[in-house]
C-alpha cells in the first residue's frame, strides 16, 4: 500500500486544464483544411489524389468534405501551387452533415443543445459506445478520454455498460452489414430522448470503406445523427471538444491563452 | 524433405512459376512433415483459377533457419482436411471454405469464420453468393446436463471495445468450454485490395487493425517493395523501426494498465492509461498522427526527422520510461496482483506449438518466436532486439513478457536516436513486376503480421492475403479459459488483447 502511495506521489497530477487552457498539438498535426483560392488554377490534381472522393471542385472552388476526409494530406501534396493546407485547428465537430464541407463559406461549428435539454443532460450525459466496424483507433481515442489526462468524468460524461442506462450512443466504424442489426437494437434499447454521435470518417461517411458492399457508409440513413466528429481518427481533443461544446460547457470567453 | 518447396527469404519476391504445384496428397504431406520438424503455418489461403479450380497456397515458417517454404496445390469441391493432423490449420481451412466453397473433408469444426458471402458461386455450406447471412447464426458447441448453463456475451460489450460474440458453457462459475464467434467487423479488405483504386490500398492496410497501423503498413510496403525491387534508404528503415517499437510501447503499456484495471488494481491502471498516451504522442511527433497514419509509405517514410524531433523524442522517452517503470513495478511487488495473475489462464507449451501461436502469447509459453529475430528485415537486420520469453504460460507470463519488451523497445529507440543515419527517407517506387509472389513478415506488437502479394500478367495485384496475429491466437484464448472461473474472462481476454478487425478484415 505504501508503495502505491509513493508511486502516486511520483506520478504527479496530470489532468490537463482543458478547456480553460488550449491543448498543445503536435507540430505535424493535420486539422481543418484551409484554402488559398488565389493560387488555385483548378488543375484538379487534388481531386484525383484523394482516395475517398472527399476533395471536389464545386462552382470553380476546391471544397473538402471533412466527413469523408482521412486527413492523409495527399491532396495538399498533389497541389503544385500550395493552395491547400491543413491547419492545426482541432475544433471540427458540427451538428449538420453539410457543415462538414469546407470551402470559403463561413465555418459553422456544433452548437450546444437547447436550454431544456441542457437542464436534463448538461451535467450528466451517459453514453453507450457501439463499434460497428471501427478499426480500434476511434475507439482507442474515445476510450482515452476516460484516462486522467482528459478526465471525462469532470464534465459529467460517462460511458456506461448498458444502453438502458444511456442517454445516447456514440458510434464508430462504417457500420458493417454484420453489425447493422446490433447497432439498431442497441439504439432501440436506449430510452428517449436520446442522442446519436458519429465519431470518425467511417461512422460519418464510410471513410476508407466508402461504397463497400460489406458496409453501409456509416450511420447516416440508419439513425439520425446529432453530432458529427470528423477525423481518421479524430484527435482526443477534437472528440472532447465536440462533446463538451454539445453540452454547452465550452465557453470561448473563459479561455486562457497560455 | 522429400517434396521440393519454394524457399524464400522474408520480404523477397519470387516468380509465381517457381511455386511448385503439388498433388493434394503431396501438399498435405509436405505441410505435415514440415510442422512435425518444427515449422509453422504462417498463411494458408486460396486463389481462384479457371473452371472452379482453387489454388491453395501455403507459407510455412522455419523459425530456426529464417526461411519460408511455399507450396501450392489445385483443388475443386473438396479435399481431405489438414486440421485433424495439424490443428493450427483449422481457421485457415474454415476461411477457405467460406471464401471459395472448398470443403475440407473431416474438419472437426467446420463453421464460417466471418459470415460474409462467398467469393465464388457458393460457400462450403451451399449458400449462394447472394444469400442473406446473419452473423453467429449457427450451432454452438454445447454441453448438456442439469447443472450446466450457457452464457452469451456480445457482440456489443460493456466497454469501449470492438464487437465479437462469446458463448460460454459453464458449470457454476467454472468454464467448461468457450466458443468465440467473430466476423462483425468484416469490411471486405482483402477483396478490395485487388479491386479498389490504387490509392485506397494503403488506407486499407493502415486501418486493417487501427492499433497496429505501423505494423500492417510496414508489411504492405515491404511486400510492394519486394515486387518493385525498390531499395529503401537506411534512414527510413530506422524511422520505421522507431515507429514499430513506439506502437509496441503504447499498446503493451496500455495492456498492462488494462490488466491491472481488470483485477481492480487502480494505481497501475490509471498511470498506464496516461503513459500509453505519452507513447502515442511520440508517434505523433514523427508524423502528426497518434497511430502512425500517413507515416510509412512504399519506398520509405513520408516524413523525415529533424534534430529538434530527435531531442524532443529523447526527452519524452526518458520521462516515459521512468513513469512506466514506476507504474509497472507496482504490479510485481503487490501480492494481491500476483495472486490473480499467476496460474490464471495457463497454456501449455505443447498446446501453444500445436495451435501455431505467435507474438507475446507464444513467448509467454517459452517459445522464442519473434520475427525481428527469426525473420529480420529492415533495421532489424542490423540491430538485434533480444527475444523476451517466460515459461509459465499464464496471465503473469503474458504480462511479464510485455514488460520485458517495453524495456527492450525503449533501449532500441534510444540507440536508434543516437545513431540516426543521414540521407533521404524515401525512394521512388516503380511499377510492380508481373507474375510474382512476395511474402513479408513483420513482428507487430501482437505478433507476426504476414502479408502476401501476388501479381498477374499485367502487373496488377491478383491476390492480396493478410494474416493478422490474432487470426492464429483467438483459439488460444478459448483454450486458456477452460476450467477457469468465468469471472476471470476479462483478465484472460485482456492478457491476449486480440484484434477483432484484424481478424475480420
Amino acid at each position: 500500500m505504501i508503495k502505491a502511495l509513493i508511486s502516486r506521489i511520483k506520478q504527479g497530477y496530470r489532468t490537463y486544464p482543458f478547456p480553460a487552457k488550449q491543448p498543445v498539438l503536435p507540430e505535424r498535426f493535420k486539422g481543418r483544411p484551409v484554402f488559398d483560392y488565389s493560387r488555385c488554377n483548378q488543375c484538379r490534381e487534388c481531386e484525383k489524389a484523394c482516395p475517398v472522393g472527399a476533395v471536389n471542385i464545386k462552382n470553380n472552388k476546391v471544397c473538402i468534405d471533412m466527413g469523408k476526409c482521412l486527413f492523409c494530406g495527399d491532396c495538399a501534396a498533389a497541389c503544385s501551387r500550395n493552395a491547400i493546407e491543413f491547419s492545426k485547428v482541432y475544433r471540427l465537430a458540427t451538428n449538420r452533415r453539410d457543415d462538414l464541407l469546407v470551402s470559403d463559406k463561413e465555418i459553422k461549428l456544433a452548437e450546444a443543445i437547447n436550454k431544456e435539454s441542457r437542464r436534463i443532460f448538461g451535467r450528466s450525459l451517459k453514453l453507450r459506445q457501439v463499434s460497428a466496424g471501427g478499426c480500434n483507433a476511434c475507439e482507442a481515442d474515445t476510450n482515452v478520454l476516460t484516462t486522467l489526462v482528459f478526465d471525462l468524468g469532470r464534465f459529467g460524461i460517462q460511458f456506461v455498460a448498458s444502453p438502458r442506462h444511456a442517454d445516447g450512443i456514440l458510434v464508430t466504424g462504417p457500420v458493417t452489414q454484420n453489425m447493422l442489426a446490433a447497432l439498431k437494437k442497441t439504439y432501440d434499447a436506449v430510452p428517449a430522448p436520446k442522442f446519436v454521435i458519429a465519431v470518425g470518417a467511417c461512422a460519418i461517411s464510410g471513410g476508407a470503406y466508402l461504397d463497400h458492399s460489406e458496409t453501409n457508409n456509416g450511420v447516416e440513413g440508419i439513425l439520425s445523427v446529432d453530432l458529427y466528429i470528423p477525423g481518421c481518427p479524430p484527435h482526443p481533443y477534437t472528440i472532447l471538444d465536440g462533446l463538451i461544446t454539445f453540452l454547452g460547457q465550452y465557453k470561448a470567453d473563459k479561455l486562457k491563452r497560455l | 524433405m522429400s517434396h521440393q518447396l519454394l524457399s524464400l527469404y522474408n520480404c523477397r519476391a519470387a516468380d509465381i512459376k517457381s511455386l511448385p504445384i503439388l498433388t493434394i496428397t503431396d501438399f498435405r504431406d509436405a505441410i505435415i512433415n514440415n510442422i512435425s520438424t518444427g515449422g509453422r503455418i504462417a498463411a494458408l489461403f486460396g486463389m481462384p483459377q479457371n473452371n472452379d479450380i482453387i489454388k491453395l497456397i501455403v507459407v510455412l515458417a522455419d523459425d530456426q533457419q529464417s526461411i519460408l517454404h511455399l507450396a501450392s496445390t489445385e483443388v475443386k469441391g473438396s479435399y481431405p482436411s489438414l486440421t485433424p493432423d495439424c490443428p493450427q490449420a483449422h481457421r485457415f481451412e474454415r476461411e477457405i471454405a467460406e471464401q471459395f466453397g472448398i470443403r475440407p473433408e473431416n474438419h472437426p469444426w467446420l463453421k464460417p469464420v466471418r459470415f460474409h458471402n462467398s467469393y465464388t458461386k457458393n460457400d462450403a455450406w451451399n449458400r449462394t453468393a447472394e444469400a442473406q447471412i446473419q452473423p453467429s447464426v449457427m450451432d454452438f458447441f454445447s454441453v448438456k446436463g442439469s447443472e450446466i448453463h450457457e452464457v452469451a456475451v456480445g457482440p456489443v460489450h460493456a466497454g469501449i471495445i470492438e464487437p465479437g460474440h462469446f458463448r460460454f458453457q459453464c458449470n457454476g462459475e467454472n468454464v467448461l468450454h468457450l466458443e468465440i464467434s467473430l466476423g462483425y467487423q468484416h469490411r471486405g479488405i482483402e477483396t478490395q485490395m485487388t479491386k479498389a483504386s490504387k490509392n485506397r490500398a494503403i488506407h486499407y492496410v493502415e486501418t486493417a487493425a487501427g492499433d497496429t497501423t505501423i505494423g500492417h503498413t510496414m508489411a504492405y510496403c515491404s511486400a510492394i517493395e519486394a515486387l518493385t525491387g525498390c531499395s529503401v534508404p537506411a534512414k527510413a528503415h530506422v524511422l520505421r523501426g522507431i515507429g514499430l517499437e513506439l506502437e509496441r510501447l503504447a499498446n503493451h503499456t496500455g495492456d498492462l494498465g488494462a490488466m491491472a484495471g481488470d483485477i481492480g488494481y487502480l494505481p497501475t491502471s490509471s498511470f498506464c492509461g496516461r503513459i500509453r498516451g505519452d507513447f502515442l504522442n511520440m508517434t505523433a511527433v514523427l508524423c502528426g498522427n497518434r497511430f502512425g497514419r500517413n507515416f510509412v509509405r512504399p519506398g520509405g517514410t513520408a516524413f523525415d526527422i529533424e534534430k529538434q524531433h530527435i531531442d524532443d523524442l529523447r526527452l519524452r522517452l526518458t520521462a516515459a520510461l521512468k513513469d512506466v517503470t514506476n507504474a509497472v513495478n507496482c504490479l510485481w511487488t503487490t501480492p494481491s496482483v500476483l495472486s490473480r495473475f499467476e496460474d490464471t489462464g495457463g497454456l501449455l507449451r505443447q498446446t501453444s506449438v500445436k495451435l501455431g501461436l505467435v507474438g507475446p502469447a507464444a513467448r509467454a509459453c517459452g517459445l522464442d518466436h519473434d520475427c525481428r529475430y527469426n525473420f529480420p528485415s529492415g533495421i532489424f537486420q542490423f540491430k538485434q532486439v533480444p527475444v523476451a520469453t517466460w515459461d509459465t504460460g499464464d496471465v503473469f507470463a503474458r504480462a511479464y513478457v510485455r514488460w520485458l519488451e517495453i524495456q527492450h523497445s525503449v533501449a532500441f529507440i534510444q540507440d536508434m536516436l543516437d545513431s540516426m543515419p543521414a540521407g533521404s527517407v524515401r525512394t521512388e517506387t516503380t511499377s510492380v513486376t508481373p507474375n510474382k509472389i512476395a511474402v513479408s513478415l513483420v513482428e507487430g506488437w501482437r505478433g507476426e503480421i504476414c502479408h502476401i502479394a501476388i501479381t498477374d500478367n499485367a502487373g496488377n495485384l491478383a491476390r492480396y492475403k493478410i494474416v493478422d496475429p490474432s487470426f492464429h491466437n483467438w483459439m488460444a484464448l478459448a483454450v486458456a479459459m477452460r476450467n477457469q472461473q468465468i469471472s476471470d474472462f476479462p483478465l484472460c481476454n485482456k492478457s491476449f488483447n486480440l484484434s477483432y478487425c484484424g481478424h475480420d478484415l
